[in-house]
């Protein structure tokens, strides 16, 4: 088994040294997806580049930060998020392309290529049955109603031309607004929890559900066009790519994106099928694509280990030393529990964003995270169980003249051993759950069917990356509790 | 063998020992006796290098402790504490040879001295070698403490209460033994003890020290027919003691 965690990691590291590779990124929601595969199904039906597929990226700091170090070389962005959420800047003028063309050249060394042509706005919906009884039509006549419930996306809240902005621009009161992943938000609303949300104009749920687009009639919402944005590195590399990636560039009208958009997302459909029918039908049979077969679950279960098995094993490496040469010196251990204690408080999501602009995505980011996660319960344990030792034994060895060495190794380490053992279990079981997030920085594992599932509101999809991970996390803390059983085993009672 | 200079001890502001002389000769078994507090295991831990005075020199065999390296004092003194302090995650084979391990001997050599060692210490080799310290009754593990401090077959034996937890019934028995085996190994000791009896029946000599300082030093006879420290005085009278010198 070890050998063979190795040999992947080697692979795992090696793969972005590969030249004739395309990687290929997404937000996690199902437009992302969908736009990120036809990009991907464009290049391997056309070239014989690989494309590596880093799906269900958490957020667009996550992606932006990822093209710009090249973890990724494509994504789909949207104009009005390039100009407001990236440049930061509140100027119109910066919403057209050839502005944001220029800015991004110099700046971060990217480009836009062509937008494929809808305008995926924000909107603000709500449920017919509201709309009626409030006589809703547009968000102006909203700004009319008392005690109006809200559950808006978390980027959205944060966001100038988001909630702050609106709000702002329209005199709305809300008696409640909360943050609320996107597609959570429809169960919400179609559970009459909230009233009112915020979507996407291309959102399928939107026909799905039924639902009415309350008409932005001051023009707040700033034009969103989705668009390839690439490396330009990347183009100089593969010359005619532009012209690839621009096949269906113009050609997609809202209609057709939320049709897009609601088919992929219907239970039991696999949207990169989708994708190649769309392709297929698009191009009257001109391109065939390819779909490639979905990351098998035996083979997210051993990413999964990997990424869990390195981050507690170089924990452990760094944390059992730290602990024993922790014992008998109380300032250090102070800031050492102090430090590892305040690491531990950092939400994961945080964790895992603050390893990007250092570390870029996949699997290095993401072990380094987890293990660092994994110091504080093993450093504890080791000092703990160290300075716990009977002083008695101590002093009887210092008496037989053992050294330092021969102490630790024959005395402190076995005497602490069940103990320091306890806390390498916790640290596995912390990272087996946490390393699902990992999906969300492209390190794959059992997060991929996760986020995916989240993107897609699909609980099967879900369940089928949240069971195993549950089950892994038991077998772990199962194996790993009868280990400790085995080592803490000492015989008692008179003979 | 050992001598004591003019020795101080302190913990901070406390001192534990003050203007300590005393030498104990080869040979002799020197019982130490004193309320607790009064600087006995300090003493001890003077002798085999756990403490450094903190004013006056102790001399092993003429030399300073602290000239004498680790292993040479390992080999030079053997160490037995009240609670027995055996490991208790090894079997009592690897805890009487554990000095012997330390020394490196051979494996076959070190099985030897083991059995040799539970044998001196009446525990009968095959049933007690491979047991765990938890696997053992309070005088037995001191036996096995005993065997361990033995094992370099030390010039100097140091013991720190060593039956102290010990029911009276077994301490006594015990207290036979190791006279007998005191006897056979020819081993000059220090017995620090609070109890009188143990005192006067096991030491050659008998100090008294209370509050850090030496009160009085002599043979039991010496001491029962002329006790002068005060300490000792309060002792005889509480104990009402037969004591065959």
């Amino acid at each position: 088994m070890r050998p063979r965690v190795l040999f992947q990691l080697a692979i795992a590291l090696a793969l972005p040294l590969q030249g004739q590779t395309i990687t290929i990124g997404s937000k996690p929601f199902t437009e992302s997806y969908v736009l990120a595969e036809l990009m991907a199904q464009l290049i391997t039906s056309q070239t014989g580049i690989k494309v590596d597929r880093r799906f269900g990226m958490q957020g667009t700091f996550t992606s932006f930060s990822a093209i710009t170090d090249g973890s990724i070389d494509i994504y789909p962005e949207y104009t009005g998020t390039g100009a407001l959420a990236i440049l930061k800047s509140t100027d119109p003028a910066d919403q057209g392309l050839d502005s944001l063309r220029a800015k991004f050249k110099r700046l971060y060394g990217l480009t836009w290529l062509e937008p494929w042509g809808f305008n995926n706005s924000w909107a603000i919906v709500t449920k017919q049955a509201f709309a009626a009884r409030h006589n809703l039509k547009t968000i102006t006549d909203l700004a009319q109603v008392a005690g109006v419930r809200g559950a808006f996306t978390h980027e959205f809240m944060q966001r100038d031309d988001g909630y702050p902005g609106l709000i702002a621009a329209y005199g709305l009161r809300l008696a409640e607004a909360r943050g609320i992943q996107h597609v959570l938000a429809y169960d919400a609303l179609a559970a009459d929890q909230i009233d009112v949300m915020d979507a996407y104009a291309t959102d399928g749920e939107i026909a799905r559900y039924n639902l009415v687009v309350l008409q932005d009639d001051r023009s707040f919402f700033p034009q969103y066009l989705a668009t390839p944005l690439i490396r330009l590195q990347t183009l100089e590399q593969f010359p005619g790519l532009a012209s690839i990636l621009n096949r269906f560039a113009g050609q997609i009208s809202s209609e057709q994106m939320q049709a897009l958009n609601h088919e992929a997302a219907l239970a039991g459909n696999d949207y990169a099928v989708v994708v190649q029918k769309f392709i297929h039908d698009r191009t009257a049979g001109e391109l065939v694509s390819r779909v490639e077969p979905r990351s098998p679950l035996l083979r997210q279960t051993r990413r999964h280990l990997l990424l869990t098995g390195l981050a507690v094993l170089f924990a452990t490496v760094l944390a059992v030393p730290l602990g024993i040469v922790m014992v008998g010196r109380p300032v250090l251990s102070r800031v050492v529990l102090g430090v590892t204690g305040v690491l531990q408080t950092i939400p994961s999501i945080a964790m895992l964003g603050f390893m990007i602009p250092l570390l870029g995505i996949g699997v290095k980011p993401a072990v380094v995270a987890l293990f660092i996660y994994g110091l504080l319960p093993i450093v504890r344990n080791t000092y703990t169980g160290i300075d716990e030792i009977d002083p008695h034994l101590i002093e009887v060895a210092h008496g037989l003249g053992m050294d330092r060495w021969r102490r630790l190794i024959w005395l402190e380490l076995p005497l602490a051993a069940p103990i320091i053992f306890a806390g390498i279990r916790t640290a596995a079981v912390i990272a087996v759950g946490t390393a699902t997030l990992a999906a969300f920085i492209g390190a794959g594992g059992l997060g991929e069917p996760i986020v995916q599932g989240l993107s897609f509101n699909d609980p099967a999809m879900i369940l089928s990356g949240a069971i195993p991970a549950a089950l892994l996390a038991m077998v772990i803390d199962a194996v790993l509790g009868w280990v400790e059983k085995r080592i803490a085993r000492q015989p008692v009672g008179p003979g | 063998m050992i001598t004591y200079l003019g020795v101080h001890k302190s913990y901070g502001e406390h001192a534990a020992l003050t203007d300590f002389t005393l030498e104990v000769q080869r040979g002799e078994t020197l019982a130490l006796i004193g309320p607790s507090g009064g600087g006995k295991t300090t003493v001890l831990k003077l002798a085999n290098g756990l403490l450094a005075p903190s004013r006056g020199t102790v001399l092993l065999d003429a030399r300073p402790i602290d000239e004498w390296d680790r292993q040479e004092l390992r080999r030079a003194i053997g160490y037995v504490i009240q609670q027995v302090g055996l490991f208790p995650h090894w079997t009592v084979e690897r805890n009487v040879g554990v000095l012997p391990t330390l020394e490196e001997w051979p494996p076959e050599k070190i099985a030897a001295r083991v059995n040799e060692l539970l044998t001196l210490v009446d525990l009968e080799p095959d049933r007690f070698k491979s047991r765990y310290p938890s696997q053992l009754s309070g005088g037995q593990a001191q036996r096995v403490g005993v065997a361990r401090a033995l094992a370099l077959s030390p010039a100097m034996l140091l013991m720190d209460e060593p039956f102290g937890s010990l029911d009276p019934l077994i301490r006594a028995q015990l207290q036979t033994e190791l006279l007998a085996i005191l006897k056979t190994v020819e081993v000059t000791t220090i017995l620090v003890t609070h109890d009188l009896t143990e005192a006067f029946r096991m030491g050659t000599r008998v100090a008294v020290l209370a509050d850090g300082k030496l009160e009085q030093i002599g043979t039991p006879a010496e001491l029962l027919s002329e006790p002068r420290s005060p300490y000792l005085k309060r002792l005889i009278k509480a104990n009402l003691l037969q004591v065959q010198p």
